[in-house]
């Protein structure tokens, strides 16, 4: 399986709003679960359905962006509760990228370990892509990492992302565990220099 | 020797560099919860992997107990299925697990800190962003998500990005009726909830010194709020008394101390920023919005639109249709139906005997129902020694069992329809007590107390 996320493409659906957080993206009562199986359907429940059952108005919810792998968004997206269930259901809704003014750090680092690009952009070009995808859904959204750049339609824009994450998704090597437990001697190493490790361990009272 | 505690930390254990350019950092204690560990465990057995320090690993129920009857199984048989989840993962790995049949149970930042597992000089994770609680006795602590969960089960390391560190120095004393909540209110409202981001926040200064450690950590809590994924404050002689002869502190207290003296700040350590706060200037804060920043003086009136920066309009302008409320309005007078003292923020012995002072010889207002949480069963043994139980009920205030409860909505205790809650949590999200249309409104505990007896947004000092 190629795990490289060099490139990513696609078309694109905005989520318009500053400071959405991840309460609102995966409501917590969905949350009583055991698996990430089947969030897909609960992104943005409360945004997307009145409590009678009927849906509003919101773009995961609007045929023209039926679609759309590519998640546009504005500034502090995914702030609050840490909760992986949020990149978690967006992913199973289809989403592969995100392209945002910025994010929360525990969600970007969320996505970078589920191998999904959360790219930032100024706020004219994120407007700018937002307003193109909205006139016109079916437009081509593309996201290049080697190059960081997004290209959509004739236009491109410069992005950005922490420098690890990118050359992790280049490289597909994201899932971040086996590169962790490879090294298994420095690991015993440090542990063994830090005080409350060794001077002072408690046992179980 | 410049160095600040964050740093001193972080290098201490620094296991070396990724291929990422990240640092590999050891996390010397892992605390796990019901929510988001299942899956963590489930990736452990896919892969066929063990826990590599067990031993560093502690396990507790919080987010989906319900606090008014406790009897297994559960009646919402989703909560039940995540309880067995997490009782037979603790048991398979052999991770000490305070169940509810364990006296320790209880919201997982309060027991860490009560049990004497938190400790100066450690890093420490897990699942929940207001891990930064932690910090409070000069840690490392921070939230992670569920895939870290499972590096940390499986490493005992995480892959980690060094942040910048920013000094927030609280000078001067805190008038009466101002609590540490009312700072930390305060310093998300002025440096907005994405200031922190990239930022640890070391908070310092005389107000800070002269808190107890209760209090330091409502402060450190809610770091994440203002978006530092990390907030701490150094350790001293208050966090030292506070450890020594918990459970689970050491046992060598001289030669513990010792190290935790040497990782505190050095008085001329360097800072990437500095923000200074004349304590004297801060009031009792109200949240008048949809995120924690949106917070004034309860003396105050909620902003006019015209007035705030431009990218703040937008959020105000939904935060003023999803609240009802108006521009230019007093938040003094705001009547309630809800009010709730609980959480990881506002849970501990000392901040239900703040709301007790206030509680007692009154009685909660007609049409409003008040709930009181305490945040681990061992908070719940003290407050019943101390009597608070009492006054609160007398007050008709409802006392329940330790748990999450209505911070979130995970449990039994949501808000109904269009409720308004006078809360003591940490976040005012839409929809986060539970009801889509529901409307938090964040203040210290004392002053949802003064709320919950006057049935609406009260200044607390009046009523001292």
């Amino acid at each position: 399986m190629d795990l490289s996320r060099a490139q990513i493409s696609g078309t694109g659906i905005p989520v318009r709003g500053n400071d959405i957080d991840t309460d609102r993206i995966i409501p917590a009562r969905f949350m009583k679960c055991v698996t990430f199986e089947g969030l897909g359907e609960y992104a943005f429940h409360d945004e997307r359905f009145a409590e009678d059952g009927s849906a509003k108005d919101h773009s995961f919810n609007d045929e023209r962006y039926r679609n759309g792998n590519i998640l546009i968004v504005n500034k502090n997206f995914g702030c609050g509760s840490s909760r992986e269930h949020a990149p978690q259901s967006l992913n199973r809704f289809g989403i592969t990228a995100v392209i945002g003014e910025s994010f929360a750090e525990i969600f970007a680092g969320n996505c970078a370990v589920m191998g999904i690009p959360a790219v930032r952009a100024t706020e004219n070009d994120v407007q700018q892509l937002m307003s193109g995808v909205e006139k016109d859904p079916s437009v081509d959204v593309a996201i290049d990492l080697e190059e960081q750049a997004v290209r959509f339609g004739t236009e491109q824009f410069a992005v950005t992302l922490p420098d690890s994450a990118r050359k992790a998704l280049i490289s597909g090597t994201w899932d971040t565990t086996a590169m962790l437990l490879a090294n298994d001697a420095a690991i015993a190493a440090t542990a063994a220099r830090i005080p409350y490790m060794v001077d002072f361990a408690v046992s179980k009272s | 020797m410049r160095a600040n505690l964050f740093n001193k930390i972080w290098d201490l254990h620094t296991v070396g560099q990724l291929s990422s350019g990240q640092d590999q950092l050891f996390i010397g204690l892992h605390l796990v919860h019901e929510v988001t560990s299942p899956q963590a465990f489930q990736m452990l057995k896919e892969r066929d992997l063990a826990v590599r320090h067990p031993e560093r690993t502690f396990a507790t129920v919080d987010h989906i107990v319900p606090t008014s009857t406790q009897t297994r199984p559960f009646a919402d048989a989703l909560a039940e299925k995540m309880m067995q989840a997490i009782e037979k993962n603790a048991d398979e790995h052999d991770i000490s697990f305070f169940g509810l049949d364990s006296q320790n149970q209880g919201i997982v930042h309060v027991i860490g800190p009560e049990l004497g597992l938190t400790q100066p000089g450690m890093t420490i994770a897990c699942g929940d962003s207001h891990t930064s609680t932690h910090g409070a006795f000069g840690a490392i602590a921070f939230g992670i998500g569920t895939s870290q969960v499972r590096d940390v089960l499986v490493s005992q390391t995480l892959a980690m990005s060094r942040p910048r560190v920013r000094r927030i120095s609280i000078d001067g004393a805190l008038g009466q009726g101002v609590y540490s909540k009312d700072v930390i209110l305060r310093i998300i409202a002025e440096l907005g909830v994405n200031g922190g981001i990239g930022y640890a926040y070391e908070f310092s200064g005389t107000a800070i010194r002269a808190m107890n450690m209760e209090a330091r950590m409502s402060i450190c809590n809610m770091s994440i709020e203002g978006g530092a994924r990390v907030g701490y404050i150094n350790p001293d002689d208050v966090t030292f008394e506070y450890l020594d002869g918990r459970p689970y502190a050491p046992k060598d207290m001289a030669r513990a101390t010792a190290f935790w003296q040497s990782i505190a700040s050095d008085d001329d350590a360097d800072y990437d920023d500095i923000v200074v706060f004349d304590a004297d200037t801060i009031e009792p804060m109200v949240t008048w919005g949809i995120n924690p920043g949106q917070a004034v003086g309860v003396t105050k009136t909620t902003p006019e639109i015209a007035a705030l920066p431009n990218e703040e309009r937008e959020t105000a302008e939904q935060a003023y249709r999803h609240m009802d409320l108006e521009e230019a309005q007093p938040v003094g007078g705001i009547p309630i139906d809800v009010a709730f003292i609980g959480s990881c923020t506002n849970s501990r012995i000392t901040d239900l005997r703040e709301a007790a002072h206030i509680a007692r010889g009154r009685r909660v207002a007609n049409g409003v129902k008040a709930l009181v949480v305490p945040g681990s069963r061992q908070v719940h043994r003290q407050a019943v020694e101390e009597g608070l139980d009492k006054i609160f009920t007398d007050a008709g205030f409802e006392w329940r069992a330790a748990g999450c409860s209505m911070c979130l909505a995970m449990n039994p205790d949501q808000l109904q329809g269009r409720e308004i809650c006078a809360s003591s949590s940490n976040r005012n999200f839409i929809g986060r007590q539970g009801s889509p249309t529901g409307r938090t409104m964040l203040m210290s505990p004392a002053m949802v107390a003064a709320a919950a007896v006057k049935g609406e947004i009260t200044d607390v000092r009046e009523l001292q």
